[in-house]
């Protein structure tokens, strides 16, 4: 592979998702970055396109056209069937050292955290993890800024300016993708920039960015084209042996609107504990979450696990019981449009984020509150 | 002057307080309210070595010495009484063989108390003998023709009793000398004719299984004599002046837990508005609590650097053992005091530890025993 | 046959971190650690080491009290360690940081049948791009987030975690896995180890050391060298506390279930 020029920026045109597949069916991070990505399109006055690989997916392309792109890229090859960093590296290294785009965006999922840092050394650009925002208009990003940091106002008040120095030199910052993430353990948020490579790379979490209405006009519009795929079995040298999915029914956190968790307060009676949390979840039809302890004490499986190494969720309810609000937790849930939190004790950090608190014992109010919201729905109704 | 603790004492303590912290302090309230012997934790701590601390690698030991045994003991307090005393108890055995016993004996038992991981126990006390141990009447009797000893007698609370492998039996082998009259012989476990007796329940320390032990005639090779015959008494003496300083280490380690625990409540507990430690009262107790405590952990370790450095410490090893045990009783009882209602609830570990810092002034040698040698150090006999 | 450790010294950011005024994360208030993912790793090759006798060596770029990080993980039972360290490398990215490690890495010397584990992330960066950046520099196969790590005659058998399930994933050696909590249980540093931990092989990599390696050159290393920049850093505001509700009793879930209906949300 000769070097890949990629230090003048002007080549390099098009905000590009990653199309995540596993086993012919699409990620739904995928249809989120889309509709992401569509905004960034537009303030950059450029093109969405999606790559997408996989063997024989390209019946998949009409649903990516529904949210936005006026292009997909379709990869098909024998080979790139089941993930593999080799044949997937190669592959999208190719594909972007011809088509040259300006923004690489990826999910933040098990595999996009594989490939995407993989292809940023091979193409010498700059790669942001677990990216939470995504900006390229300067005045929305210090919106942003004054909305949801803790800068002080002669500090955000440079950033409008949109030049920073890179390297000794000004450096005007308007066309760069702004990626802002969590650090140090969710503690931190840092905005990042790619000022020198392209394309600029990003991950981002999944369930973060609003899924768009799927627009079935756009899916006519969007233009479906196959690429050549250049691989061969050298190339690969990891195999397969098998794909195993986890027998239970997947906890969809991400997707839920009401989320109940449950921490260590459950301790003294694990079982019931669950039980009440699940018979709350399902009265509000909602889904049974968890702090890490409890994952990692295994009364839960990993699946429900909420928080900075677990899953980030926003949904309109989330019901904490007997959960401290640990930092970690927290950058999992802190962006729930309503937080109500259960715990023995009144200093709990939860109760600092919480929209509505209560102080008392979790398996005296929850069978109580069950009731109630029932009574509620049923007056409701009538 | 040199108060530090080496860069591998430092190692040591941070490995066993992550111990302590990790597998010791998950089990400590059930390991008392079931006063089980927790037997893996007891493996994994020979799977780090300390099981042999004091012992040479030769001999499957770990090396280092009474510094080490002092910040093993007092980490594990912290968290887990029972389980500090479980070791510091443990060591005496393997140690003693070492320094007294012939090659054989070493050979035949130090790898499998270290790195073997099995469980020593230290027999002395007897019903009619505690402070008095002149009073002790086990006898092991020469059978002359077998070339074996043979036992009779009862021994009492001995810590580990139901569980050692190996144990150290001081027995009258000269029954006429008295005290001038006794040995000290090693003990297998599963000896025909040694079996265990009733094994107590305690107001404390609920997982070192204290039990009684019962010899009817039972006889074990005359090779497994320790040390010269007569000479028993000199032994455990000896062996119990390494052995307060294990003690003084633990008493140290469960009045830091209890500080710990005290300093985090007093943060957290808000009456009448503010947190607790805004209180003079409090501060004072806290202040008193910081104070003695630690005069008590230098003068154990004090102790520990006249037995490392091999310089006569038997008056320092009794002082700090006094003194280090009261402080015990005088922190977690202020401990309590200061958590008011909730000190007192199970939920709480302050409970366990009021109730395991009591036994510090006990055993390994009365609060009064010890005045005694250390006034018949101070003034002479 | 050996397994290469990368491992780093970090934050311990999953306890109370303090802000200072002008909202900047307070760094002296959080303990340094070694970063949890890369004790797995450790813990993995250790295993490694137990069923064929290879030889384990620690690394990691960092400044020198990283040195006291890898005189524990020699007390644990790693055989050599290696601090990479030097001015030139302060401010890398991810990318920098890989060359750097990559170069030294090399220099060490690359084998079939050797194995070069990694922490899936670091608990300060939170990227988990290091590992993979590594491996393509080094252009060796790559298995990330395992739990399950079997050697095979001259093969490594992972067990890849996904979200909803798993992929079991054969690769060549050399190879690089990032690693999991789910791999394994970390042991401690043993007493013996620890007594031996000080005269074990220590060695300081600095610039000079790494300038002539193929897979480094100046303008790939520390600040200058990284692609990413980090335009502003910030604390999240606290989310504006809500109200207690009084009580703990009926008429509190009652007033509470009223509240969300009132706000359309049951």
């Amino acid at each position: 592979m000769s070097k890949f020029e990629n230090t003048k920026l002007e080549d390099f045109k098009g905000v590009w998702v990653f199309c995540e597949q596993r086993e012919g069916k699409l990620m739904p991070t995928d249809l989120e970055l889309l509709s992401e990505g569509r905004k960034l399109a537009d303030e950059l006055g450029e093109e969405l396109c999606g790559l997408l690989l996989g063997d024989k997916v390209t019946d998949l392309a009409g649903e990516l056209g529904q949210y936005g792109a006026d292009k997909i890229f379709v990869c098909n090859d024998p080979r790139l069937a089941v993930y593999t960093t080799d044949a997937y590296t190669k592959v999208l290294c190719d594909v972007v050292e011809e088509k040259k785009p300006e923004i690489l965006i990826f999910g933040a999922t098990n595999i996009g955290r594989d490939l995407a840092p993989r292809c940023a050394a091979r193409l010498h650009t700059g790669l942001t993890a677990d990216c939470t925002h995504l900006d390229i208009d300067v005045p929305a990003y210090v919106d942003f800024l004054e909305k949801n940091s803790t800068l002080a106002p002669d500090r955000i008040a440079n950033m409008k300016k949109a030049t920073v120095k890179v390297m000794g030199q000004d450096h005007d910052v308007s066309r760069d993708l702004k990626m802002t993430r969590p650090a140090f353990g969710g503690h931190l948020m840092a905005s990042i920039i790619c000022p020198r490579f392209r394309p600029c790379m990003a991950t981002v979490r999944p369930g973060v960015m609003k899924m768009a209405e799927p627009n079935p006009a756009r899916a006519a519009a969007c233009q479906v084209i196959e690429l050549p795929v250049e691989l061969s079995d050298r190339d690969l040298r990891t195999k397969v042996r098998e794909v195993v999915k986890e027998s239970k029914k997947l906890v969809d956190l991400i997707g839920a609107d009401v989320v109940v968790s449950v921490g260590r307060g459950i301790s003294k009676d694990v079982e019931k504990g669950i039980a009440l949390a699940q018979e709350l979840a399902d009265v509000l039809g909602g889904v049974l979450g968890g702090s890490r302890a409890v994952i990692d004490s295994g009364w839960l499986s990993a699946d429900h696990q909420v928080g900075q190494t677990g899953k980030t969720v926003h949904p309109k309810l989330y019901i904490a019981l007997g959960i401290s609000g640990a930092i970690q937790h927290k950058a999992g849930m802190q962006d729930s449009e309503h937080i109500v939190a259960v715990n023995k004790n009144s200093q709990a950090p939860i109760f600092e984020i919480a929209d509505y608190g209560i102080c008392g014992d979790l398996f005296q109010v929850v069978p109580m509150l069950i009731e109630e919201i029932k009574a509620a729905q049923a007056s409701k109704l009538a | 002057m040199d108060f530090s603790l080496t860069r591998e004492q430092e190692m040591f303590q941070k490995m066993c307080r992550q111990f302590a912290e990790n597998e010791l302090e998950p089990v400590a309230a059930e390991v008392d309210r079931t006063h089980s012997f927790p037997e893996e934790n007891f493996k994994k701590m020979a799977a780090v070595g300390l099981t042999g601390i004091g012992v040479p690698e030769a001999y499957g030991g770990s090396g280092g010495g009474p510094v080490e045994k002092v910040i093993a003991v007092s980490e594990f307090a912290r968290h887990c009484l029972a389980s500090a005393a479980i070791l510091s108890i443990h060591l005496i055995c393997p140690q003693t063989i070492y320094h007294l016993g012939t090659e054989a004996q070493k050979e035949k038992y130090l790898r499998k108390l270290t790195e073997g991981g099995c469980l020593g126990a230290f027999a002395l006390t007897e019903p009619n003998a505690g402070s008095d141990a002149g009073s002790a009447s086990t006898t092991a009797i020469l059978d002359k023709e077998t070339n074996e000893y043979v036992l009779n007698g009862t021994k009492c609370f001995i810590s580990g009793g139901s569980r050692a492998e190996v144990f150290i039996i001081f027995a009258l082998t000269n029954p006429a000398k008295g005290l001038k009259g006794m040995s000290a012989i090693l003990v297998e476990k599963g000896t025909p004719g040694f079996s265990i007796g009733k094994i107590e329940e305690k107001m404390g320390l609920g997982g070192s299984e204290t039990a009684e032990l019962i010899f009817e005639d039972c006889r074990v090779p005359a090779e497994n004599l320790l040390g010269a015959e007569g000479k028993g008494f000199n032994i455990a003496m000896a062996a119990l002046d390494g052995a307060r300083i294990g003690v003084g280490a633990q008493a140290i380690g469960i009045a830091e837990g209890a500080i710990d625990l005290s300093v985090k409540y007093v943060h957290e507990r808000v009456q009448f508005g503010k947190p607790i430690a805004v209180l003079q009262g409090i501060q004072w107790y806290i202040a008193d609590m910081a104070t003695k405590t630690e005069a008590a952990k230098w003068l154990v370790y004090y102790a520990a650097y006249l037995e490392e450095a091999g310089k006569p410490f038997s008056k320092e090893a009794a002082m700090c053992k006094l003194n280090a045990s009261e402080n015990a009783r005088f922190v977690t009882n202020l401990a309590m005091q200061i958590h008011g209602g909730y000190g007192y609830m199970k939920d709480y570990p302050l409970e366990r530890m009021y109730r395991d810092a009591k036994i510090t002034e006990i055993y390994e040698g009365t609060s009064e025993i010890h005045k005694v040698v250390i006034s018949r150090a101070v003034i002479g006999k | 046959m050996k397994a290469i450790v990368c491992v780093k010294q970090v934050p311990d950011t999953s306890g109370k971190v303090a802000v200072n005024p002008d909202g900047t994360l307070n760094r002296a208030s959080m303990p340094t650690i070694s970063n949890p993912d890369d004790m797995n790793a450790l813990e993995a090759a250790l295993q490694l080491k137990d069923d064929t006798g290879c030889k384990v060596v620690v690394i990691t770029m960092g400044p020198p009290p990283a040195e006291g990080m890898l005189r524990e993980m020699l007390a644990m039972g790693a055989d050599e360690a290696v601090l990479v360290s030097a001015r030139e490398f302060g401010g890398s990215d991810t990318f920098a940081t890989s060359q750097i490690l990559a170069a030294a890495i090399h220099k060490l010397g690359l084998e079939k049948g050797d194995v070069v584990f990694c922490g899936r992330q670091a608990i300060d960066g939170d990227t988990a791009q290091v590992g993979p950046q590594i491996a393509e520099k080094l252009d060796i196969p790559q298995v990330s987030y395992v739990a399950d790590v079997v050697l095979e005659k001259d093969r490594i058998v992972c067990r890849r975690m996904l979200e909803d399930g798993y992929m079991t994933i054969e690769t060549e050696t050399p190879c690089l896995i990032t690693c999991i909590k789910e791999l394994n249980l970390p042991r401690y540093m043993s007493m013996r180890g620890i007594y031996s931990a000080y005269s074990k092989p220590m060695q300081i990599m600095d610039f000079n050391a790494l300038k002539d390696e193929t897979l480094i050159d100046r303008e790939t290393i520390g600040l200058q060298g990284s692609p990413t920049n980090i335009l502003t850093s910030f604390t999240p505001p606290q989310k504006g506390g809500g109200m207690m509700l009084e009580g703990a009793d009926r008429s509190a879930c009652k007033t509470l279930a009223g509240l969300l209906a009132g706000k359309h949300i049951i």
